[in-house]
């Protein structure tokens, strides 16, 4: 079956084109030349229409241990966003923390493809890729969780050499099935155990007598080492802090050069300035950005009204669940392995602080020059639900949009920031470099993310129309590997998408003290820990895609 | 895995009958004969051993073929004006099937293990809570109040596994730590520390605590408490507990909720889980829920990913509308509100249906015994020893891979409910 896409206006920032006028073959899931007798089996007119590949997001909880607490913790929440059965859907709910069905549609629906899991515990990562695999249409993978790890945090008090920690980061992400590797609040979360209640980024942790500056330069070395291609992804110390900025422009500065990606950045650009004790370090740290091209960021914008925040850093949510609404929080302290918090939160426009955050995250969207360095999250929930995307587009694209938004929040907020001075809006091609062809290089998706010959055919097909946020959150068509799964913004077939891991080389005796570990220490057994590919096959349905590694890296 | 002639042995296999999911037991299998070889207690030898004496799908009493019986459930769910889907022990993929169906039929769905899971998900629901798992226990905990549970008769090996292992990696003297129960005495000698020391009880009726706990609560809060005692139990003792909470590094709070089971429990519960809280102001302290066994933590787990909501949920008018009350199945059957109760009951023969004038399948383990023969009855595998499943520990975050042992060619519950599933 050859599909022909004829006629669109084509974004492909991976191929330089930017509202290129040219036809698109589709055959068996993939983009393919054009056919040398010109047969095609069906043909789609496509003439004016906004093409790109499908959306990825590259940092979106979606599942494991704490978004389920929070899906059983809020049912009030989804009283209000009840979806039914459909002929073709199951029926589910949710709108800070849906069902794993529902938000597969709903991503679908608004031209994703893919979305990734970015705090998945090792112990906890069974847990995390069954929902993925009940996550429908989108492709999915996760980032493995280290750095407050014990297992890690005793071999670097030892001060084992680099290379046994090169081989503990790759068997992790092997034996976790995970594309990625992060880490948060470096150290903290391990700290909080001990009853630490801050780690700044020099702070020694009291039992181990290292400090998160260790940890971010052991792992972002083991990452860049082992070859994987996505850089360490880095939630911060003191997120959420007044005066974190600080905090974030030492992290840059301690990369050294090497990849790191700085997630959330959002809630870690914060000083202490002005009457409140509480201003925006955006220009600070946008410049700081530009300056460092080793460094990649995604924002995790907050927008206002009801979600939930669900983190792996519990010694920072402990400390916010004052702030919690509904008035109820769960915090966790797991396996020797992690953490986890869960806070329910209301962002209000004439919060102060709230308002503030949000201008933060504008502001640092429009300085950052470079638009294949920064990324278009939310943070989901945690800044808002992912199915404000289409609403956050049209902030970034409209200038007269978001400046009408901006005088409607707290008025000193408003004073504390420049953003109505900043006149930039993205074009159609920065956003498919945010959301495309730039996650897809950033998570290391050789095949997804554009639209040349040879690429999954994960395609989605927008109406063009200035009023950017109707026109991404219904697009016209949505490809999933060739098959039109959306059409006219609703979901016309269920398909179910592959995980993406990366699988570096790991020297085998790394197992001996991982064994010994186990045995003595865990109440699992090493073997049972291992998920199997077999387990992401699972009922039939899912499948693994293995990404290459970088050169360099083992293979 | 090593084989001889007759039998093979499997090591490190997990027992999904016992919420704390100890992974180190060695299985001989002999044939259809399964025997717990090494590291087996009362609970995992009768969750392994059990027989299986069926192996044919009936249909009032008459054997059929799986086939037959997989079309008249069908014939029976899409006749059913109010099916409810009800025991579920299971494991994740036949939690999957159970939900899938339950959307397309339009059922309800409920656990066996509810009344004592809702103790704890009504908390969550309400105000939340600070918890820990099981290595974590083992590695930091230096005091341990159990509350109104007799954990060694449900958790044999919980003492073993958790609380006395050889070393603690952060160099604790492990005798030093102190068990203090709260409520009910220990039956046995399972807390006592290696070097002989007992737990120390602070014993009341379980009904008691409630108040035991509100004043405890007070008194880590400092607030002033006029009575001398309270159930019995003299206010300085309970200001010694509070102290010992207070001083503590890493106490933990542990119960098991199936065994407070006294009107409003939840209540009681919810007053621990802030009191935790609230200690957790100046030191650490977690709480450790005991319960999960049997596929409970799985379905719950299931439900919540995959409609937003635990047990307790009905799909009758084509959405999940979450009732912890109204859906509660122990109540549906005694107010004669289903009209086709399907019982899923894989691991244990003796959850049994209960007595229902409404027509009744069984997706039961062989060996199960009925009062009243069932309109339909399924003998199924058991997860972990008939086939591969996974299951989720009491701590709601590992979960555990399950072997399958040997092959007896019973179905699974996700292979029966999927095929009616299609078939609706």
């Amino acid at each position: 079956m050859l599909l022909k896409l004829t006629g669109g206006r084509i974004f492909d920032p991976a191929h330089n084109q930017n509202d290129v006028v040219r036809d698109i073959y589709i055959r068996d899931g993939r983009i393919v030349e054009k056919p040398i007798d010109g047969r095609v089996d069906e043909e789609i007119d496509v003439r004016g229409k906004v093409i790109m590949a499908g959306a990825i997001d590259m940092h979106t909880h979606i599942g494991g241990g704490k978004v389920n607490i929070a899906r059983t913790m809020l049912p009030e929440d989804h009283a209000e966003a009840i979806v039914e059965r459909t002929e073709l859907m199951r029926s589910g709910c949710g709108h800070a923390a849906p069902s794993t069905l529902t938000t597969g549609y709903r991503y679908a629906e608004m031209g994703y493809t893919a979305g990734f899991e970015p705090a998945v515990l090792p112990v906890n990562a069974r847990q995390a890729h069954m929902e993925m695999h009940d996550t429908p249409i989108i492709d999915k993978g996760g980032y493995v969780m280290l750095g407050s790890d014990d297992f890690l945090l005793r071999m670097m008090a030892a001060n084992a050499d680099q290379e046994a920690i090169n081989n503990y980061v790759a068997w992790t992400i092997n034996h976790a099935q995970a594309v990625g590797l992060k880490v948060v609040n470096p150290g903290g979360i391990n700290a909080f155990k001990f009853n630490q209640r801050k780690l700044d980024l020099d702070e020694k942790n009291e039992f181990y007598g290292v400090t998160p500056r260790d940890i971010l330069h052991r792992l972002s070395r083991a990452v860049k080492e082992i070859g994987v291609p996505h850089p360490l992804h880095v939630h911060g110390c003191n997120l959420g802090v007044p005066g974190n900025m600080q905090t974030t422009l030492d992290t840059i500065q301690s990369a050294e050069g090497i990849p790191m990606h700085l997630t959330h950045i959002q809630f870690h650009s914060y000083g202490t300035e002005g009457d409140f004790k509480f201003s925006s370090g955006a220009a600070q740290i946008a410049e700081a950005i530009n300056k460092h091209k080793n460094i990649t960021v995604d924002v995790g914008q907050i927008l206002f009204g009801q979600t939930v925040t669900a983190s792996g850093d519990n010694m920072r949510q402990f400390a916010g669940a004052p702030h919690s609404h509904p008035n109820k929080w769960v915090c966790m302290d797991i396996e020797c392995d992690a953490g986890c918090g869960v806070v329910p939160f209301r962002y209000k426009d004439q919060s102060y602080v709230n308002a503030l955050q949000w201008m933060i995250g504008l502001e640092t969207f429009l300085m950052v020059d470079d638009p294949w360095r920064i990324f278009l999250t939310t943070d989901h929930p945690n800044g808002a639900p992912f199915t404000s995307y289409p609403h956050l587009i049209k902030l970034l694209m409209d200038k007269s949009f978001r400046n009408d938004m901006l005088s409607t929040l707290h008025p000193e907020a408003q004073k504390a920031t420049h953003l109505a001075s900043l006149d930039r809006e993205y074009s159609l091609y920065e956003i498919a470099i945010m959301t495309r062809a730039g996650a897809a290089k950033l998570v290391g998706l050789a095949d997804r993310g554009h639209l040349g010959v040879g690429a999954a055919a994960d395609i989605t097909i927008y109406t063009d129309n200035s009023d950017r946020e109707k026109m991404f959150e219904k697009p016209d068509y949505v490809f999933k590997d060739g098959q039109l799964v959306v059409r006219h913004g609703q979901v016309v077939k269920v398909t179910w998408g592959t995980t993406h891991v990366v699988k570096p080389e790991y020297d085998v005796s790394i197992e001996k003290s991982l064994q010994e570990y186990f045995d003595k220490f865990h109440t699992q057994k090493m073997a049972n820990f291992k998920i199997h590919n077999d387990e992401i096959v699972d009922d039939g349905r899912g499948s693994l895609t293995i990404q290459p590694l970088h050169k360099g890296g083992k293979l | 895995m090593t084989e001889n002639s007759t039998a093979t042995i499997w090591h490190e296999v997990t027992s999904p009958f016992c919420g704390i999911a100890s992974d180190d037991l060695t299985i001989e299998v002999n044939g259809n004969t399964v025997s717990v070889v090494e590291n087996g207690d009362a609970i995992t030898l009768a969750g392994f051993e059990t027989p299986i004496t069926d192996t044919q799908p009936r249909i009032n009493g008459k054997e059929v073929t799986l086939e037959q019986a997989v079309s008249h459930i069908a014939e029976l769910m899409t006749r059913s004006k109010h099916p409810l889907i009800a025991g579920l022990g299971t494991d994740l993929n036949g939690a999957r099937a159970v939900m899938a169906l339950a959307d397309k039929g339009g059922a309800t769905v409920d656990s066996y293990y509810s009344p004592a899971a809702f103790r704890n998900i009504l908390v969550l629901q309400d105000s939340g809570y600070m918890t820990t798992t099981l290595t974590e226990v083992r590695n930091r905990m230096d005091v341990l109040v159990v509350v109104g549970s007799d954990i060694e008769t449900s958790f044999p090996r919980f003492f073993e596994r958790i609380v006395w292992n050889e070393e603690s990696m952060f160099g604790q003297n492990i005798n030093a730590r102190e068990i203090i129960y709260l409520g009910k005495q220990p039956s046995g000698d399972a807390s006592t520390s290696p070097d002989g020391k007992r737990a120390q009880v602070i014993a009341c009726d379980n009904t008691d605590l409630p108040e035991v706990i509100s004043v405890l609560r007070a008194l880590l809060k400092g607030k002033p408490v006029q009575v001398e005692a309270v159930a019995g139990i003299a206010i300085s003792e309970l200001k010694a507990l509070a102290d010992k909470l207070a001083a503590a590094k890493y106490s933990v709070i542990t119960w098991a909720a199936g065994e407070l089971d006294f009107d409003h429990a939840e209540v009681a519960i919810q007053n621990l889980c802030d009191m935790v809280k609230e200690i957790n102001a100046t030191t650490r302290s977690s709480c450790l829920p005991l319960g999960g066994k049997e596929g409970d933590a799985t379905v719950n787990a299931v439900a919540s990913w995959q409609s937003g909501y635990p047990m307790r949920t009905t799909f009758n008018r084509r959405y999940p509308d979450y009732d912890p009350f109204l859906n509660d199945s122990r109540r549906i059957v005694a107010e004669n509100e289903t009209d086709l109760l399907v019982w899923v009951s894989s691991f244990n023969t003796n959850i049994t249906p209960p007595k229902t004038a409404a027509t009744t399948v069984v997706l039961g383990r062989s060996g199960m015994q009925f009062d009243v023969e069932p309109e339909v009855f399924i003998p199924v595998g058991v997860p972990g020893i008939d086939h591969e499943g996974r299951t989720f520990r009491t701590d709601n975050v590992v979960a555990v891979p399950l072997k399958k042992l040997r092959d007896s060619g019973l179905p699974s519950v996700f292979e029966v409910l999927s095929a009616v599933e299609q078939a609706l």
